[in-house]
């Protein structure tokens, strides 16, 4: 039994930009470990309007202080009321849930694309590459300056580059655009996170390039510890579990991918 | 201590409290959480004949206290469970309750015939009410000829503790559970989900894949108290008793409207040890009110 189900208490909030909030929450018990991918279960309030609980990925965790952090991007009624926290309010959370990225042993270069709200699963993700002496280039992408978030701690890893659609930061226009998919293509796996548009066009370039990729998938949860089978996704073996089997699949797996 | 013991046609459960079928697959996650020997009993995700993927996503949507689903009984298929997921479950110390499903009588039949050999499965749950599929389910469970066939087929091709899942979406269901019991039914759960739809007004589209879909969790709570009231007082054998039950004051309602055990569903989704709560919660409520025995409680409502 490695997974918990606790109360936990907000013990740092932080909104570089309004309607999004880094949340840090104090863990009343030892924290299993975290694997890069992986997400939790919140349960916001138990109001008849945020009646389930939602999914986040685990931004960050420190096991001997015993917190767990995470990066939301307020959409609806749950996001904003978790945004609303304030440092000592109480939420319960399950995890660790979910299968976590796969770093292959011969790797030495890789590319991570993320929009939206995919930036959350990358630290974790980084700090695991950096122990393995891979090599990282993060492509961050975003509507305009104000939603690229976290790039100076992405950057303690390694090369950030940036695409924005009205062009404030960064290059400008989508981020399979980016002049970097123009060139010499080196990296030996693409990792993205993000809307699943972006990650269906990031997957056809990694495809063509004959690049392995992974993708992780944010489709509506009931449960998210697959029991009810609400989540899932088509695959060559048919539907699985986003929450169980994903959220990270190999996108040659998927369906979805051209 | 106040005993909780209660019992189901031959069958005796340790307490009132079981899981309802696609809300805790087969157990097997579920046992990263708790000890599943506790629960009085399992009802395991929905099972037919062959594999089938369900219906495509969006399958949920979220609704004022409670969900739209229309999974639509993705299961692997009745021989793969008796190969691949029974022997994994068979070691647990609990009721294992298959709900089974089919298209036609044939499919139930054949569904129900392979499960009477296995020991641990100590009884079925034929499930007449699943909206969520195109052909038969709740087509079997809005009519009483067809609820009587069904059940009767499958009456005569197993020999332990039938079940019959009621829908909720009839004009009458006294009627209907007087019907299956009629057609040899030893016990009726109820209720199944309403049917229900979401839609997104900025898309003018559907929220799930189908339109339609069964509403779950305690939105429904005062529709099931009402049908499973009305059940209870129009036949003999037991009833589980099942919608929106999320604790033990929830649980002691439909105990006190007639129902003999209770299934814990959507409860499930939010808080995994939630069971626990409710048994622990039920002997409180007897110790506080000075009752010996749970079963005392059935049908104790005072009108
Ligand atoms: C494994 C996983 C990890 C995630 N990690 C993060 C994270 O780290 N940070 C973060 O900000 N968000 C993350 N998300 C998304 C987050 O769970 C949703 O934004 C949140 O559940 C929305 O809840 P809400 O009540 O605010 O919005 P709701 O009121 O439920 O929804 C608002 C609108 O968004 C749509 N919507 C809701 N959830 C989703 C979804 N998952 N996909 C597509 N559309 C949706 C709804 O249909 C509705 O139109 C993750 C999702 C998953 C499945
Ligand atoms: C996601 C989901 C899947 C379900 N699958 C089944 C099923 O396979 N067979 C069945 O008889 N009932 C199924 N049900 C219905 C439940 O067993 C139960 O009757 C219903 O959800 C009402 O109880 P609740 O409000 O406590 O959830 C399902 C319900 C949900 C929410
Ligand atoms: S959300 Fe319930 S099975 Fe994935």
């Amino acid at each position: 039994m490695t997974k918990v189900i606790a109360d936990h208490i907000v013990i740092n909030k932080f909104s570089p930009v309004e309607g999004h909030y880094f949340i840090k929450l104090q863990s009343p018990v030892e924290i299993p470990t975290i694997n890069p991918g992986n997400f939790a279960e919140i349960l916001v309030d138990s109001t008849p309007e945020v009646f389930l609980r939602r999914p986040f990925s685990i931004l960050d965790v420190h096991y001997k202080k015993k917190w767990i952090s995470f990066y939301v991007k307020a959409i609806g009624q749950g996001s904003k009321r978790l945004g609303d926290l304030n440092k000592g309010d109480k939420v319960n959370l399950i995890y660790p849930l979910g299968n976590s990225y796969g770093i292959p042993v011969n790797a030495k270069k890789v590319l991570i694309v993320m929009g939206g709200s995919g930036i959350a699963p990358f630290i974790l993700l980084a700090k695991e590459l950096m122990k393995k002496n891979v090599k990282v280039v993060f492509l961050l992408g975003g509507r305009s300056s104000k939603e690229i978030l976290l790039t100076s701690e992405f950057s303690k890893y390694g090369e950030v580059l940036m695409m924005t659609e009205d062009g404030s930061l960064g290059e400008k226009g989508l981020v399979t655009e980016h002049s970097l998919f123009k060139g010499t293509f080196d990296f030996d796996l693409v990792y993205t996170c993000g809307p699943e548009p972006m990650m269906k066009a990031v997957a056809e370039i990694a495809v063509k390039r004959g690049t392995a990729c992974q993708a992780s998938l944010e489709n509506m949860m009931a449960c998210g510890f697959g029991i009810c089978l609400c989540c899932v996704t088509p695959t060559h073996e048919g539907n699985k579990r986003v929450c169980y089997e994903g959220p990270v699949f190999d996108v040659n797996y998927l369906k979805w991918q051209t | 201590m106040a005993n909780l013991n209660v019992k189901i046609h031959n069958l005796e459960f340790r307490n009132p409290v079981t899981v309802a079928s696609g809300t805790f697959g087969f157990g097997e996650e579920m046992s990263e959480f708790f000890d599943l020997n506790r629960l009085g009993g399992i009802f395991v995700k929905g099972l037919t004949v062959k594999n089938r993927e369900g219906n495509d996503y969006p399958r949920m949507a979220e609704t004022p206290s409670g969900m739209l689903n229309s999974v639509g009984l993705q299961n692997k298929g009745i021989d793969y469970f008796i190969e691949k997921i029974y022997p994994n479950i068979k070691h647990l110390d609990t009721h294992i309750i298959a709900n089974v499903n089919g298209g036609t009588i044939e499919e139930y039949v054949e569904v129900t015939e392979k499960l009477n050999d296995l020991e641990k499965v100590t009884a079925i749950e034929l499930n007449i009410s699943c909206p969520n599929v195109k052909q038969g389910g709740m087509s079997f469970g809005i009519s009483c000829p067809s609820a009587i066939a069904v059940t009767d087929a499958v009456r005569k091709a197993y020999k332990k503790t039938l079940i019959v899942k009621l829908s909720p979406n009839v004009t009458d269901i006294a009627e209907m559970a007087q019907a299956v019991e009629g057609a040899g039914a030893d016990s009726v759960s109820l209720i199944n989900t309403l049917l229900g739809m979401a839609i997104n007004a900025e898309t003018r589209k559907p929220v799930l894949s189908t339109v339609t879909g069964g509403l779950s969790g305690p939105a429904i709570k005062p529709v099931a108290l009402r049908m499973v009231w009305k059940v209870y007082k129009a036949v003999k054998i037991p009833i589980f008793g099942i919608g929106g039950i999320m604790n033990a004051t929830d649980a002691i309602e439909f105990i006190l409207a007639g129902s003999t055990a209770i299934q814990v569903g959507t409860a499930n989704f939010i808080d995994p040890l939630v069971s626990l709560k409710i048994i622990d919660g039920i002997e409180e409520y007897l110790h506080r009110h000075n009752i010996a025995t749970v079963a005392e409680l059935v049908g104790a409502l005072e009108v």
